[in-house]
């Protein structure tokens, strides 16, 4: 029988998976054991023990959340998408190079952690020169890089080895959607790759004397920006590809969903400048036109909310439900695996706005570096992809491992998301608005010597740490939720493939011209970074020796 | 490409706001000058900040009616000079440096808020009409006291 066959996930492969997620998860509990900390310190709860610094925990909770949790979260999904679309099984050298990315990101995070635990990078993860970390940071962060990159590429090599065997066939969307998102990495790593071998580890070696500061910037946000679409994009795959099944519907449109991909894939890179805002030594004009193409960006997102919403709504109506709304009704609100990423959708409305409101050139000064900036990260990865994330797990991992979500575990899934956007709104809200008030993001616990406006922040700030406390219950429940899932009763789980609505047009051929994608995508990253690059280069800021000052 | 037209009118009504939202941003950079920080103008070797003139002597002076001139530097962990103190409607320019590490300039309930890159000179003015004591603070992580880098201007 053919379909029992394709419900049996390959086991070998399957090892890959699960090593990625139980690696993305540990990262997780640990991040979060330092987010917890941080925030009852700020809100001046606790103090550390004297060996113990904040900065050291944030660098920590940063590393290990928004890089590390992510990225083997991400590369374990793809992988087993693709193994599950893209003919059933990995390919040996996929499999391998799988296997190779993933000990290189884990000698690079061993190294990393350590580094950081020692006192010797507490630079944040965003490591801004001309504050020097031990080289072995920088080190650390380029293994991760580069195991990233591998693992990207055995996700081209069987994407490519498909279509060779599947001469004038659609690819899967599951398939598709992995290229760009891999794809989207691998060119906006080059911007990190630069600054850390060229400038950073020549200078933290000692083997330099200086560093172009403002170069570093521009191209650590070459980085930064399309990072946060690394994030997004495997979430919005499960939106696409895989609610529509769970919630028993069709996906609307397959041309239209690869079509957002394509535009996130154009529009997310050539916008870095959006985070240099409020610094000298860019011009007017190239930071405004970097504005204009981050609300690009935008569109995709729009076109998703439509799409979503017009699957539950022809799902409702299939299944004969009658007015505006009646679709709500029939929407599986019980099941994690829909109820989670849902959350996550839903929350993902705000925290888009608030993500034009930071972009908005000048408008920026009124948010730039205050905790509403948190409060906005925490709203777009920290809930909207993580709750995505946690619901993709109650599925995967029994896909993976041979196993079924039981009833029990599904209740305790809904009880952690319900947990998840309490603390969230506690501490998301408050961080949102003490930040309009002009509390700094980054901050230890101060009271700027009784000032009376940072006094009025306090309470926001004791808010933040009850909503850390909630949170981290909440970590501590997806944790537990994994361990039960590794031990849940032995099965079949199918893997929740959406198919595409009868009613939808064929998809155009144009969208798989990766030739045509790639070369827009570079001639956009071209047009918006070369003339400043350039005058970086030409025209330099004097250069800045290293500072230790943690 | 086929879409809904269900479709059209979301994407319109969308992208029509964006373009309300750029242009208002657009318009306000270039005609009116409400602007974030331009490109270079002027550098400083971030070394050099103690003997290079006008960081040599962090001051804030009257250029003007009412209109004051604040030359200041940045440092880990704090801002030079101490004490401002300014009449109530007075206008300041700010002109910031950092002699180490990238630093932050944040007075809280204003709009003033920029980041002082070492080799650089961020400007910002501000224009205090309510009297009172007003904080200023470093709002780019600098290190190990980075909570405690602040200053304070004093409108009288």
């Amino acid at each position: 029988m053919t379909d029992s066959k394709l419900s049996t996930f390959d086991r070998k492969d399957g090892q890959l998976v699960i090593a990625h997620v139980l690696f993305a998860f540990a990262a997780l509990l640990l991040g979060g054991i330092a987010g917890m900390l941080q925030g009852m310190v700020k809100g001046g709860t606790i103090t550390l023990p004297a060996n113990i610094g904040y900065y050291e925990l944030l660098t920590a909770h940063g590393v290990l959340m928004a890089l590390i949790f992510t990225t083997y979260f991400i590369v374990g999904f793809l992988y087993s998408g693709v193994s599950q679309t893209l003919g059933g099984r990995l390919l040996p050298l996929t499999k391998r190079l799988g296997w190779i990315g993933y000990w290189l990101m884990s000698i690079g995070t061993l190294i990393g952690v350590v580094v950081i635990l020692l006192g010797k990078a507490s630079v944040l993860y965003t490591f801004y020169a001309p504050m020097k970390a031990s080289p072995w940071f920088y080190v650390a962060l380029a293994l991760v890089v580069i195991g990233s990159w591998l693992s990207g590429f055995g996700i081209f090599y069987q994407y490519v080895q498909w279509r060779k065997t599947n001469k004038g066939k659609l690819s899967p969307l599951f398939a598709f959607m992995s290229v760009i998102t891999m794809l989207l990495w691998q060119i906006a790593t080059i911007g990190v790759a630069i600054e850390v071998v060229v400038q950073l580890i020549p200078w933290s070696f000692g083997w330099v004397e200086t560093v172009n500061v403002v170069l570093s910037r521009t191209l650590f946000w070459f980085f930064g920006h399309p990072l946060v679409y690394f994030w997004l994009l495997p979430a919005y795959m499960c939106w696409y590809v895989i609610i529509p099944k769970i919630i028993g519907g069709k996906i609307f449109s397959d041309a239209l969903a690869r079509m957002s991909f394509v535009l996130f894939l154009l529009f997310s890179i050539p916008v870095g400048f959006h985070h240099q805002l409020m610094e000298p030594g860019i011009s007017h004009f190239w930071k405004y036109l970097q504005v204009v193409l981050t609300f690009m960006v935008v569109i995709p997102s729009l076109m998703t909310a439509f799409s979503l919403f017009a699957t539950f709504e022809l799902n409702g109506r299939s299944k004969g439900t009658k007015g505006l709304f009646g679709w709500v009704k029939v929407l599986p609100w019980k099941d994690v695996r829909f109820f989670a990423p849902f959350m996550g959708m839903l929350i993902f409305i705000p925290a888009g706005a608030g993500g034009l409101i930071n972009a908005s050139n000048q408008m920026n000064a009124v948010v730039h570096n205050t905790l509403w900036v948190t409060g906005h990260f925490h709203l777009t990865v920290a809930t909207s992809v993580a709750l995505t994330f946690f619901g993709i797990v109650y599925w995967l991992i029994p896909v993976v491992t041979g196993r079924v979500l039981t009833p029990r575990l599904n209740k305790l899934g809904i009880i952690q998301t319900v947990i998840w956007c309490v603390g969230m709104f506690f501490m998301s809200g408050s961080m949102h608005t003490v930040g309009l008030l002009g509390s700094p993001r980054r901050t230890a616990y101060s009271t700027y010597d009784d000032h009376p406006d940072a006094i009025m922040w306090i309470p926001y700030h004791v808010a933040m740490a009850i909503g850390g406390i909630i949170l981290f219950a909440g970590v501590l429940l997806i944790i537990y939720n994994i361990i039960a899932l590794m031990r849940a009763p032995k099965g079949e789980t199918e893997y929740p493939i959406g198919e595409v609505s009868d009613a939808s047009e064929p998809t155009p051929r144009f969208l798989e011209n990766w030739k045509l994608w790639i070369a827009l995508t570079v001639i956009l990253i071209v047009i918006a970074y070369t003339i400043p690059v350039i005058d970086q280069i030409n025209n330099p800021t004097p250069g800045s020796p290293g500072y230790v000052t943690w | 490409m086929h879409m809904h037209r269900l479709e059209k009118i979301w994407l319109t009504a969308g992208v029509s706001m964006l373009v309300v939202f750029l242009l208002v941003l657009g318009i306000m950079t270039f005609g009116r000058g409400i602007a974030p920080p331009n490109e270079h103008i002027h550098r400083i070797d971030p070394t050099k900040v103690s003997e290079t003139p006008p960081f040599d002597k962090p001051q804030i002076t009257k250029i003007g009616d009412n209109v004051y001139k604040a030359v200041m530097v940045a440092y880990a962990f704090g801002y030079d000079p101490i004490p401002m103190e300014v009449p109530a409607g007075a206008t300041v320019h700010f002109e910031i440096t950092s002699s180490d590490v990238v630093h932050g300039f944040e007075i809280p309930g204003t709009n003033v808020n920029v980041m002082v890159t070492p080799g650089e000179v961020s400007h910002v003015s501000h224009t205090f009409d309510k009297p009172g004591e007003y904080l200023i603070l470093c709002n780019e992580y600098c290190g190990i006291a980075h909570e405690m880098m602040k200053t304070t201007l004093v409108v009288k």
